[in-house]
């Protein structure tokens, strides 16, 4: 045999080792830079900062509040009723595959196209104007995929015997549904729920022409007619326009916004583990 | 009698919302068609996809996508470059090889991740890795095509990780098992068996980080310098360049309705919908040849 080769052993020792190194260099830095910004960003984060109107965060903080709630009241409804339609009523078919692959493209389109749809349909076409509706629409069409989803998910994890059970006592399939089927997916529903509007908090090229604006004067939202100040439509205006911004203001801000998505995220975990515990099945 | 008109009447609404998600996808396909159209009044498609100027403010006008083509490819490809081989070893290195416990910390660290909003990236990028790579590489200006796709390759991964790893995943247990009963060590079972067994699924991660990748907005918008010109060859990656996405965000926001700029920026719009459909409608189905995912 000609040279030298290393035999199996040897190979997959460094193969694995290769491995180890790979999953280290996808998380490590990564985590490493969090690490940072949340250092840099706690030492400048104040009440001041936080409940400030003019030179601080209040404005964002409480328009992103009433953008993901209005997104998930949108898109809550449509979401579970479709994810009803496909776990509990459609039989599998044609259409059912292209509401599948549409729910996966609608899942791929990119962010600033939601955007540039939101600005034709709702902004222009229905007259909204920029504002909070606008923007909640926009985002509710962005998170419906997941909404869709993660709810099919809850709902099919739901025991046939329970539907069989509820039909042997001569329920309807709507009966069904509604006292038997939606009550027991609800924890996983409203967990997805939660999820999809945390990716919402934090999208922005969506809201960019159809809710957001900067505005020092007059900040707050009257009614669902009116613009937004967004927390990270601030926090890349700080980052990239407005001078004068102390680089610890602007880390505190992007603290802040981490600090809301994970924080939503946290929550719909511990809601899930707390719910599935009083579970039977 | 009225119970079963409710019932029947509920089916239906129920029926329409479970087309909800085709609707909005002929919708969105509609409205970008609608108001991308009228740009051909004022350029051909050929001057508008092989144009090689940029200048939409200019007195007359110019509409040539080339630069902006290139600028997404360069970081797109940039990012797939970094995020492919390391996304698959880590789905590789959760499913096949690492122990319980690094398990456990390894996927939900992928999945926190993918919650991390691009604007975040895109001020990491901007405050922090920017100029701390400048500085590595010798730049004079910290904002160049490679840093975006080092921020997107961070985005991607999450995408490229969870979809291989559930391919890896659904290749049967009886044919590793095989694989090792011939006395194959475990990586020439990876490598030889498993891999090769999770192909289609592997593509499909990599279609959809790609499809991931070309509509990041807010990052590229944030670290790549917006500067409309076309990069040349491997030296490209250290300048700056433009994406079509990060186009859109800077310049939709100032410019009047129905104007040629506006229906300009709607072509973008449309050419970044048919690429990603075409991307996620071939990764869909390699997901389903691969089978075990999806029903």
């Amino acid at each position: 045999m000609s040279g030298w080769r290393p035999g199996p052993r040897a190979s997959q020792a460094v193969a694995f080792g290769l491995l180890w190194l790979g999953a280290a260099m996808v998380v490590l830095p990564v985590m490493g830079i969090l690490l940072t910004m949340f250092i840099r960003g706690a030492r400048s984060l104040s009440w001041e900062l936080l409940s400030g109107v003019e030179e601080g965060l209040l404005p964002a903080i409480v328009g992103t509040t009433w953008l993901v709630v209005l997104t998930g009241v949108i898109a809550a409804p449509l979401g579970v009723a479709a994810a009803v339609y496909l776990s509990e009523y459609a039989r599998a078919g044609t259409l059912v595959r292209l509401i599948r692959l549409a729910i996966v493209n609608l899942a791929g389109v990119p962010s600033v196209v939601y955007g540039l749809f939101g600005l034709a349909l709702f902004v222009v076409l229905l007259h909204l104007g920029r504002c909070l509706l606008a923007g909640a629409c926009t985002l509710a069409l962005l998170v419906l995929p997941l909404v869709i989803t993660a709810s099919e998910e809850a709902l099919r994890q739901v025991p046939r015997q329970l539907r069989d059970a509820s039909f042997a006592l001569g329920a309807t399939r709507w009966q069904t549904v509604r006292r038997v089927v939606l009550p027991n997916a609800l924890p996983g529903i409203m967990t997805g729920l939660i999820l999809s509007v945390g990716r919402a908090a934090g999208e922005t090229a969506p809201i960019l022409f159809t809710a957001a604006f900067y505005s020092l004067t007059d900040p707050f939202p009257n009614s669902v007619l009116d613009p937004i100040v967004a927390l990270p439509y601030q926090l890349f205006v700080m980052a990239t326009e407005v001078p004068g911004i102390t680089e610890g203001t602007k880390w505190a801000t992007s603290v802040v916004l981490v600090g809301l998505v994970l924080g939503l995220n946290l929550a719909a975990v511990v809601m899930r583990g707390r719910l599935r515990r009083g579970r039977r099945w | 009698m009225t119970r079963r008109v409710g019932e029947w009447l509920i089916e239906r609404v129920i029926q329409a919302a479970g087309v909800t998600a085709i609707v909005f996808v002929l919708l969105i396909f509609a409205f970008l068609l609608r108001d991308a159209l009228p740009v051909f009044r004022e350029v051909s498609v050929r001057e508008l996809l092989g144009g090689e100027k940029w200048l939409p403010t200019s007195e007359p006008p110019r509409f040539g996508l080339l630069p902006l083509l290139l600028g997404s490819l360069y970081v797109t490809l940039g990012a797939l470059v970094i995020s492919v081989p390391l996304g698959l070893a880590c789905a590789t290195f959760i499913s096949e090889v690492a122990p319980k416990w690094v398990r456990e910390i390894l996927k939900p660290a992928v999945e926190t991740l993918a919650t991390i909003p691009s604007v975040v990236f895109g001020f990491l990028g901007l405050l922090l890795i920017g100029p701390w790579l400048a500085e590595v590489l010798d730049l004079p200006v910290p904002l160049f095509a490679a840093l975006g796709s080092v921020m997107l390759a961070l985005m991607a991964m999450p995408t490229v990780v969870s979809v291989s790893e559930d391919a890896i995943r659904a290749v049967p247990t009886a044919l590793r098992e095989n694989s090792l009963a011939l006395g194959a060590t475990s990586w020439q079972t990876i490598r030889r068996v498993v891999l090769p067994s999770a192909r289609s699924g592997i593509i499909a991660a990599v279609l959809l980080g790609l499809g991931r990748a070309i509509g990041e907005t807010m990052t590229v918008l944030m670290v790549t310098g917006n500067a409309a010109v076309i990069p040349e060859g491997l030296e490209g990656f250290l300048r700056p360049v433009r994406t079509m996405t990060a186009t859109i965000a800077a310049e939709m926001g100032e410019t009047a309705h129905a104007t040629p700029h506006y229906h300009a920026l709607f072509a973008i719009g449309l050419i970044l919908f048919l690429i990603t459909f075409a991307t996620n409608t071939i990764a869909d189905v390699a997901i389903r040849r691969s089978g075990g995912m999806g029903r």
